[in-house]
């Protein structure tokens, strides 16, 4: 019995030393059946106890188990640290230079236009603006006369026209591209009821002559709300809350009396000068505040044409170009690099 | 309109710093683009009076000129020709900010030897200080200038330069600014005088008047002055008209542009003694008709413009210009001046005809008031015989047919806060309207009658009173509310939202969104085709073209995506484009059909050059995969036909279609029209037609539960006739029971296969909701599919 156990001591006493000096996991593989595999001096004793008397079986199993449980530990033990040593020298072997460029995805964006109508649409949709279009070759009846812009009125001189070559039979009416997106105001009110609150964005054209801030081109958002009790206090309300969230709280907003012959009272809205913030500079002419649309109350003649009696309904209509907005924030120099559609200009606009 | 601070505080005091008035002007309406303040610079000039002129002991042009400065005087060298002793003139002394006469800098006045002579100052031209451009001579004060004083002091001003809205035609005088000043500060306005000595001469026996059309001249009135001697304007009339920016020519012409800047009614005059008949007619021209205008040019004259005529013939397009042979010239001895009122759009359309905007048509065409007439002519008749010595006929002649009552507006309490959204008292309405000329008188508890003075041709409803209150009161005043209503319900438009998600779709596809012009040229729609022939139908073409580049309503996006992505080829390696936008189709009778269309063209490198991947050339399958991308992600269940399409290349071209209708097309662009365009091909691209592709739209997602049961996977290689169709190979495949995905992974042709077969190799995904496949089950459904194959394709299977 005692050489037994003696045999035990000696192979944890040996396994211990051995183990040692493993180095790769082949060798530890090699330790493992020397000292915990079937023919190992630990897993004989263990197998061979049944032949032992009671009182030694007890001693002896005792001892070969404490000894399995040793050699096992420190087995798992070395293996762990095998492990780790291989993933440390992998990882070591296998770096790379990250400063090479990344496959490059081909990636596609939007026209700043759309960008931005999309943002302006989706302040106001957020305040319950429904988004229509409508048509860009208009009859001269929507473009100005519903709008009190008869023939020969001198406030024609604020839309230059580009006229469609186009006869009626009649006579009568004259065709033309749109100058605003006003018109839409009437279209809208021929199909529905008050309430009522649109928005429509859209091209328009102007004959006029292109420098880097005209272009006979470009997109307008127009917006229209009527019902039983649309203020301009709802009016600057509406448009107050569409600069802060366009151009930032900051940002301080003017309204003054101004005249288009659809509305009355009128209104235009300024903003302070993005550059010189209202102390007067070249952007601003000096006055420390930009433009950016015009607005005001529906003219009760325009609200009867609607079909809507001026008593009982009210509303508030505004206009206001696109491009001038993406120019102001990211001061582009040039409308006429928006429909020039160079792509280094085009990519600029990441959004 | 320029207006002149100097020149307005004759009728209201200006009360606030000009910054503050200009602020309060363009809120309520006038907007001041700009201030101008004449005599900023001018810190150390004073009016001067010059004592002694001697001659320079070593130049003959020039002088040594003593001027006394009140206190002191100081003696300078000056060569200018006009020095005269006794003259007041603008003095300035050493450290002076002037500007150069000759570089137009400015600069400031340093003491100079001039010849031998110490000059420590200078008598200054009007061009030295900014006043005009005149530099023959120094500038002569009036005898009632200072001496002393600073020039600010003297002859300063501000000028504002406001833009008037074309409703505003009273705002077009200095009057006019006058009136809004006073009703924005609070003050009343003073008018001024008009009266002067009439000789005994009645007018009526010297000239009479005749209305022809009384419907284009409501009124007419005249005057006569006799006797009057024409001579340049006095120095406060010049001074005025400079700073309003008009030329003074003489003290009769003057007068009638001083008067219109400050009524805002054009006159005229006329020498009167050129008038044949002493007669005026006011008539329509006949057609064919000519007068020389003031400005020497024979103008043809037609039936749709009114004349002002003499006895004999025209002397004068009514409302626009005068004729020069009745024009007030050095001899002219009695003045016949006219003020009268015409209509607003024949004067614009007569001017519009002729090319000829005057300071005159530019008021009448936005509506004068038929009252203005009287008031103007006599102040007008008073100035002349002031300035020119001549003496008016007594009367005035005052033909007005066109007479017309305007009637009160009611205004219902309650109005004007129902439209701003605040609380105005109706004692403050009341009290704002009457400060701005309006008669106001309660005709019962809740109405306000409110007459309308007659120069606010522009008020004629109660919403313009509302403007009024509200303008007065300041829009910075308004509350800002937000609309307390319920959010009217609407259903999204759907073409509205299929434009948005192809724009997200592509994008995400990698390919740049572009917006190009509507217009286009015939030349430019006919490049999308190999033969030059115009596609489609005939364009509509503007009446007004701005150029031949944008003379047409494109029919189709093509030609503009081809000119950017040609314009872009020379920077980019790869571009990829698309537009989604309107195309405009004429219809006979009505507006054209605006056609929302899709396109999108691929030009150059498949991918952007990078260190890893091959370059490789853009191909139709790249176009394609962008196609079944949108229509993946559409949701639309469509097919590629091969089409034709004369702008691509034949063979090359695939109709795509859906629910039996062809939603667009996909193809190589012709290798002609690429060359057309300046590109470089290959050039690949994908249209649609969104009116088309819309109904095809799957609106929201059919569930189908996740299989629970795994799937068989297995590679299926065939050799087939190389004319066979894939497409036939996957309609086959697919029909076969538990097929859920096939994938083309290889196509070959070459020595592997005989010659005219090509092999096509395929991952069939074989996989049934109900329960686990057997070897068998796959097999036996394999075995019938390449039997089918082969029957129906001569597919044979490949080793």
């Amino acid at each position: 019995m005692e050489a037994v156990i003696e045999k035990l001591e000696e192979a944890m006493a040996n396994g211990e030393r051995e183990l040692r000096s493993v180095g790769d996991a082949k060798q530890l593989e090699a330790w493992r059946i020397r000292y915990l595999g079937k023919k190992s001096v630990v897993m004989l004793a263990l197998r061979e106890l049944a032949t032992l008397p009671l009182e030694e079986r007890r001693r002896v199993g005792a001892r070969a188990n404490e000894v399995k449980a040793a050699l096992e530990a420190q087995w798992k033990q070395k293996l762990d640290a095998l492990k780790e040593a291989e993933l440390a020298a992998f990882v070591a072997a296998e770096s790379l230079d990250v400063s090479l460029p990344g496959h490059p995805v081909s990636l596609g964006r939007l026209h700043p236009t759309t960008q931005t109508l999309r943002e302006v649409c989706q302040v106001f949709t957020g305040m319950g603006f429904e988004v229509v279009e409508g048509p860009e070759v208009e009859w001269e009846y929507y473009n100005f006369e519903a709008l009190n812009i008869p023939r020969n009125h001198p406030a024609r001189d604020m839309w230059a026209t580009l006229w469609v070559d186009y006869v009626d039979e009649k006579g009568e009416q004259r065709m033309l591209l749109r100058t605003h997106t006003s018109p839409m105001q009437i279209r809208v009110m021929e199909k529905r009821h008050p309430p009522v609150r649109v928005v429509v964005p859209g091209k328009v054209y102007r004959y006029e002559a292109t420098d880097a801030t005209h272009e006979w081109m470009f997109y307008q958002i127009e917006g229209l709300a009527i019902d039983t009790n649309i203020t301009l206090a709802d009016l600057k309300g509406t448009l107050f809350e569409f600069a802060r969230r366009l151009f930032g709280a900051e940002r301080k907003a003017r309204f003054r009396c101004d005249y288009f012959p659809f509305v009355e009272p009128g209104v235009e809205m300024a903003v302070d000068c993005f550059v010189c913030k209202g102390e007067g500079c070249r952007l601003c002419g000096n006055t420390g505040w930009i433009e950016i649309l015009g607005a005001g109350m529906v003219h009760p003649d325009v609200l009867r044409r609607m079909g809507c009696d001026p008593a009982v309904y009210s509303g508030f209509a505004f206009g206001m170009g696109i491009e001038r907005i993406p120019m102001l924030r990211y001061g582009i120099d040039d409308i006429r690099h928006f429909y020039g559609n160079d792509l280094r200009f085009l990519r600029q606009f990441r959004g | 309109m320029r207006v002149s601070l100097n020149w307005l505080r004759d009728y209201v005091d200006p009360v606030l710093p000009p910054e503050d008035l200009a602020h309060r002007l363009t809120l309520a309406g006038f907007e001041i683009k700009a201030i101008e303040v004449v005599g900023g610079a001018w810190d150390r000039v004073q009016v001067g009076q010059i004592r002694e002129v001697k001659p320079h002991p070593n130049a003959d042009r020039l002088r040594l000129v003593t001027v006394s400065l009140g206190e002191r005087s100081q003696t300078v060298v000056c060569g200018a020709p006009n020095l005269n002793v006794g003259d007041k003139i603008a003095f300035a002394s050493v450290g002076a900010r002037l500007i150069d006469g000759h570089s137009g800098e400015v600069a400031a006045l340093k003491p100079a030897k001039i010849r031998g002579v110490v000059s420590e100052g200078m008598v200054c031209s009007e061009k030295e200080l900014g006043i005009s451009d005149s530099h023959e001579g120094i500038m002569v004060l009036p005898g009632d200038a200072p001496v002393g004083t600073p020039l600010r002091d003297y002859l300063g001003d501000t000028i504002f330069d406001i833009e008037v809205s074309p409703n505003r035609p009273d705002g077009l005088s200095v009057l006019g600014i006058g009136r809004e000043v006073a009703a924005l500060t609070g003050q009343g306005v003073r008018m001024p005088g008009v009266a002067y000595a009439e000789s005994e001469t009645p007018v009526a026996s010297l000239a009479s008047v005749e209305i022809v059309d009384p419907e284009l001249c409501p009124r007419y009135c005249a005057s006569v002055i006799e006797g009057v001697r024409i001579a340049p304007s006095p120095e406060w009339m010049q001074r005025r008209l400079k700073a309003a920016g008009m030329r003074p020519i003489n003290n009769v012409v003057d007068v009638t542009n001083y008067v219109m800047l400050e009524y805002g009614q054009p006159l005229h005059a006329f020498d009167y003694r050129r008038l044949a008949e002493r007669k005026i007619i006011v008539r329509r021209a006949r057609d064919g008709e000519v007068i020389v205008s003031l400005d020497g040019v024979e103008r043809g004259l037609n039936h749709d413009m009114l004349l002002i005529c003499d006895g004999r013939e025209a002397v004068a397009v009514a409302g626009v210009m005068g004729g020069l042979d009745s024009e007030v010239s050095d001899v002219t001895v009695s003045v016949l001046l006219e003020s009268a009122n015409f209509n607003q759009a024949f004067i614009r359309r007569t001017s519009a005809t002729l090319g000829l905007r005057s300071e005159a048509s530019l008021r009448f065409e936005k509506g004068l008031p038929a009252e203005l007439p009287v008031p103007a002519l006599r102040r007008a008749t008073q100035l002349i015989a002031e300035t020119s010595g001549g003496k008016a006929a007594s009367g005035i002649i005052d033909v007005y047919p066109g007479r017309r009552e305007r009637q009160p507006i009611s205004l219902f309490n309650g109005e004007v806060g129902r439209l701003l959204g605040m609380d105005v008292p109706v004692e403050r309405t009341r009290q704002i309207l009457e400060s701005l000329g309006f008669d106001c008188e309660m005709s019962a508890p809740s109405e306000m009658r409110v007459s309308v003075p007659y120069w606010r041709s522009d008020v004629g409803q109660s919403a313009d009173l509302v403007e009024e209150v509200a303008r007065i009161i300041g829009y910075d005043q308004v509350p800002t509310t937000v609309i307390a209503a319920p959010i009217p319900s609407y259903e999204p438009s759907p073409v509205l939202l299929l434009k948005e998600r192809l724009r997200d779709i592509l994008v995400a596809c990698g390919l740049q969104e572009v917006i190009t012009y509507s217009l286009t040229s015939l030349e430019n729609l006919k490049r999308t085709m190999p033969d030059l022939s115009l596609p489609g139908p005939m364009p509509l073409r503007m009446a007004n073209p701005m150029s031949r580049e944008q003379e047409y309503l494109r029919t189709s996006l093509r030609p503009r995506l081809l000119l950017t992505l040609a314009q872009n080829q020379r920077y980019e390696d790869s571009v990829k484009l698309f537009e989604v936008g309107r195309v405009y189709l004429p219809r006979s009778g009505d507006l054209p059909q605006e056609a929302e269309a899709l396109c999108a063209v691929f030009g150059g490198a498949s991918q952007e050059r990078s260190w890893r991947a091959k370059e490789a050339p853009v191909d139709l399958f790249d176009a394609k995969g962008v196609a079944e991308a949108v229509l993946e992600r559409l949701g639309v269940d469509a097919s590629f036909v091969p089409g034709e399409d004369a702008g691509l290349r034949r063979g090359r071209c695939a109709d795509i279609v859906a629910g039996g209708e062809r939603v667009g097309v996909l193809g190589e662009v012709h290798p002609r029209v690429v060359e057309n365009f300046e590109a470089t091909g290959p050039v690949y691209l994908l249209e649609m037609e969104l009116d088309r592709l819309l109904p095809c739209v799957s609106t929201g997602v059919r569930y189908r539960p996740l299989s629970r049961f795994p799937a068989t996977v297995r590679d299926i290689a065939v050799v087939v006739e190389a004319g066979v169709r894939f497409q036939s190979v996957l309609d086959l495949v697919r029909g076969f029971p538990l097929v859920s995905q096939v994938t083309l992974f290889d196509v070959y042709q070459g020595d592997q296969v005989p010659q005219g077969k090509k092999s096509l190799a395929f991952r069939v995904v074989y996989q049934s909701p109900t329960h686990t496949l057997t070897d068998e089950e796959v097999n036996g459904v394999q075995q019938r599919m390449i039997e089918a194959l082969k029957d129906k394709l001569g597919a044979v299977l490949r080793g």
